[in-house]
């Protein structure tokens, strides 16, 4: 029947995706600010929810990817597409693993750089936030033919979102600087996995950049 | 004499039989396109799909009908013994028509247009001899249907480009949609008119001259494009839904323009398909009436209405289901890309039709939702499915062959 002709379109559920991620990678916000506190009932309840949601974005993945044959005529190449969809995966996974290792060892964070870093937190939030307001222009990136006005548009929200990734990684920097001279006064170990939070949180907006360089890919298409 | 009343009701039994597999399977598919991008309900669709149907069967579809009812079997050839061919027409109808019941009933993507040929050409080159098949002219019609599919498409590549570049591509792609849709529209009520003008009028005995031909094509297209403007300008931007979808409005104007290209895909289609069902009936009410095989009776009035109300029929019982399904899984064609692929493919099966050729609607859209995927309009294609509906319209030939030499075979047995 004529209808068969018509795989299943995998831009919705690309954008519906990158909303679940960009979900996933908020609750940080909530998460860290009662780590800081010590209150870890609560952070274990957000990190329940940060599961549910990185679980679900994970689904939602592996159906995408069954729905991609290889026979499917598209307009972009699939490769492309399935590399965006696994970077935008990689941000919830980074948001799993990074409140996984703060709740597993009830990860004190010194309260000389709290501020600083859920500042930091916060940017790197905004930066998946960015890259989810990329995404969800696809549709009509796909409807224009990654020709023209939409296309400028679109360069324009992944030239902030570079923004966005430069401010993390200054933030970034900073942080680490501050750690650097509080190192002594903590606990070794603590301080170790210290910095290891910093780079995993920094990682999220790292993913949301590259999810702009995947966009990027497509336009030049 | 009591016989040919026998051939005559047996004619019109199987010939609404084959009118209806047509409502149900063909014009459903050709509806869905309208419904699955919400510029039709499946009420309205039905509805258009009868008015259009039938007009485009009575207006221009005479040429077809003409090459179905002996364009593709040398009557002269049996002149001694008009019966075969009566036999032969009956047995036509019938295996076409248990054909597409067969393919509806499993989902395969069958061309009515291929039965009913391989079936004619079947009964006459095994029931009557193979000289009796004016080969070349079946040659035409087989080469027309390799060609057709690719004519289709390739207009439907440059309207969707057009329809890029002029609106999509734009800055401000609603104000621009408001520029040139009603030209797309003048466009598509233009070629209609005028091929039907030129074409298939002579049918109904009208006979203007070219210059007229030419002059009410454009009156009537300029009206059409008129009145759509003036509907299109009434469309306001609605806030709410635009933030979420940037051409949430563009594709309401798209909308308006795809109800023009449903009533021309449903005219286009009935000028061409339901010569299908009424060619074989008209040439047996001919020779029944007459005793003569090359009698060039005109076709009856009620010979239509059988097709046409077989058609509706066939929408309302069997066809609204499949509308409903096939609608739901082609959402991606949205109005500005279902339009383009609507109206090349209504271009294309009016000019076949004008030109007495027998098509399949349902490949030539195909051709044509494949030409606006090339203009990289459509999400996914799924080239496996398309791979499949050729090869069935391979098979579909030889079926349509043998089921009709077998109902050939027993009519010639059993009827007087």
């Amino acid at each position: 029947m004529l209808a068969n002709i018509f795989g299943s379109s995998p831009v919705k559920p690309l954008e519906k995706h990158i909303d679940i991620s960009y979900r996933c990678a908020r609750e940080l916000r909530g998460f860290f600010a009662a780590a800081v506190k010590g209150n870890w009932s609560k952070a274990r309840k957000v990190r329940a929810e940060i599961e549910r949601l990185e679980h679900e974005a994970d689904n939602l993945k592996k159906k995408i990817r069954l729905h991609l044959p290889k026979s499917l005529f598209m307009p972009v190449p699939r490769e492309d597409l399935l590399e965006l969809l696994l970077v935008q995966d990689k941000i919830a996974n980074r948001t799993k693993d990074v409140s996984g290792l703060v709740v597993g060892r009830e990860l004190q964070i010194p309260a000389e750089i709290s501020e600083q870093f859920l500042d930091f937190v916060d940017r790197n939030v905004d930066a998946a936030k960015q890259a989810r307001k990329s995404v969800r222009e696809l549709n009509e990136l796909f409807t224009a033919g990654f020709r023209g006005a939409e296309v400028v548009l679109v360069a324009g929200m992944i030239e902030k979102l570079d923004r966005i990734e430069t401010d993390t990684d200054e933030k970034q920097a900073a942080l680490r600087a501050s750690l650097f001279a509080i190192e002594k006064s903590l606990d070794p170990i603590d301080a170790i996995f210290m910095y290891q939070v910093i780079e995993l949180t920094g990682e999220i907006a790292d993913m949301a950049e590259r999810v702009g360089r995947r966009l990027e890919l497509l336009l030049s298409h | 004499m009591e016989a040919q009343y026998v051939y005559i009701s047996l004619a019109a039994v199987f010939g609404l039989f084959m009118a209806w597999g047509i409502g149900a399977n063909d014009v459903a598919n050709a509806m869905a396109t309208s419904v699955g991008s919400k510029a039709l309900t499946i009420k309205q669709a039905i509805i258009v799909a009868a008015i259009f149907e039938f007009l485009g069967a009575v207006l221009a579809g005479g040429e077809v009908t003409a090459t179905i009812r002996k364009g593709i079997v040398d009557a002269e050839l049996i002149s001694h013994e008009p019966r075969l061919l009566i036999y032969g027409m009956l047995a036509a109808l019938l295996a076409a028509g248990t054909w597409l019941l067969v393919a509806s009933r499993n989902g395969w993507p069958v061309s009515t247009t291929h039965s009913i040929v391989g079936a004619i050409v079947g009964f006459a080159a095994v029931g009557i001899g193979v000289d009796a098949v004016q080969w070349g002219a079946v040659g035409k019609i087989v080469m027309s249907w390799v060609i057709s599919p690719l004519i289709a498409g390739f207009i439907a590549y440059l309207i969707y480009l057009s329809v890029q570049r002029l609106i999509l591509r734009h800055e401000d792609p609603l104000a621009q949609a408001k520029r040139y849709v009603p030209m797309y529209m003048f466009f598509a009520a233009f070629t209609l008119t005028l091929v039907t003008i030129l074409k298939g009028l002579k049918h109904v005995g009208l006979d203007l001259t070219l210059q007229d031909s030419y002059f009410m094509a454009v009156a009537i297209a300029s009206g059409v494009a008129v009145v759509g403007a003036l509907i299109i300008q009434r469309i306001k931007p609605n806030p709410k839904a635009e933030k979420s979808q940037h051409f949430y409005t563009v594709e309401r104007v798209f909308g308006i323009l795809m109800i023009l290209t449903a009533c021309g895909m449903a005219f286009a289609h009935g000028s061409n398909d339901v010569a299908n069902a009424i060619g074989p009936l008209a040439a047996v009410i001919g020779i029944a009436t007459t005793g003569n095989v090359a009698a060039d009776s005109p076709l009856p009035i009620w010979v239509l209405v059988i097709g046409g109300g077989g058609i509706v029929i066939g929408l309302a019982t069997y066809g609204k289901r499949v509308i409903a399904t096939v609608g739901e899984k082609i959402t991606q064609l949205t109005p500005s890309r279902g339009f383009a692929a609507e109206l090349a493919a209504a271009t294309t099966i009016v000019i076949a039709s004008g030109t007495g050729i027998p098509i399949s609607t349902t490949h030539v859209l195909v051709g044509a939702v494949l030409g606006v995927g090339l203009a990289r309009g459509i999400e996914a294609i799924d080239l496996r499915v398309v791979a499949r509906i050729m090869v069935s319209w391979v098979i579909t030939i030889p079926a349509g062959a043998f089921l009709a030499i077998v109902f050939f075979y027993i009519f010639r047995a059993v009827l007087p």
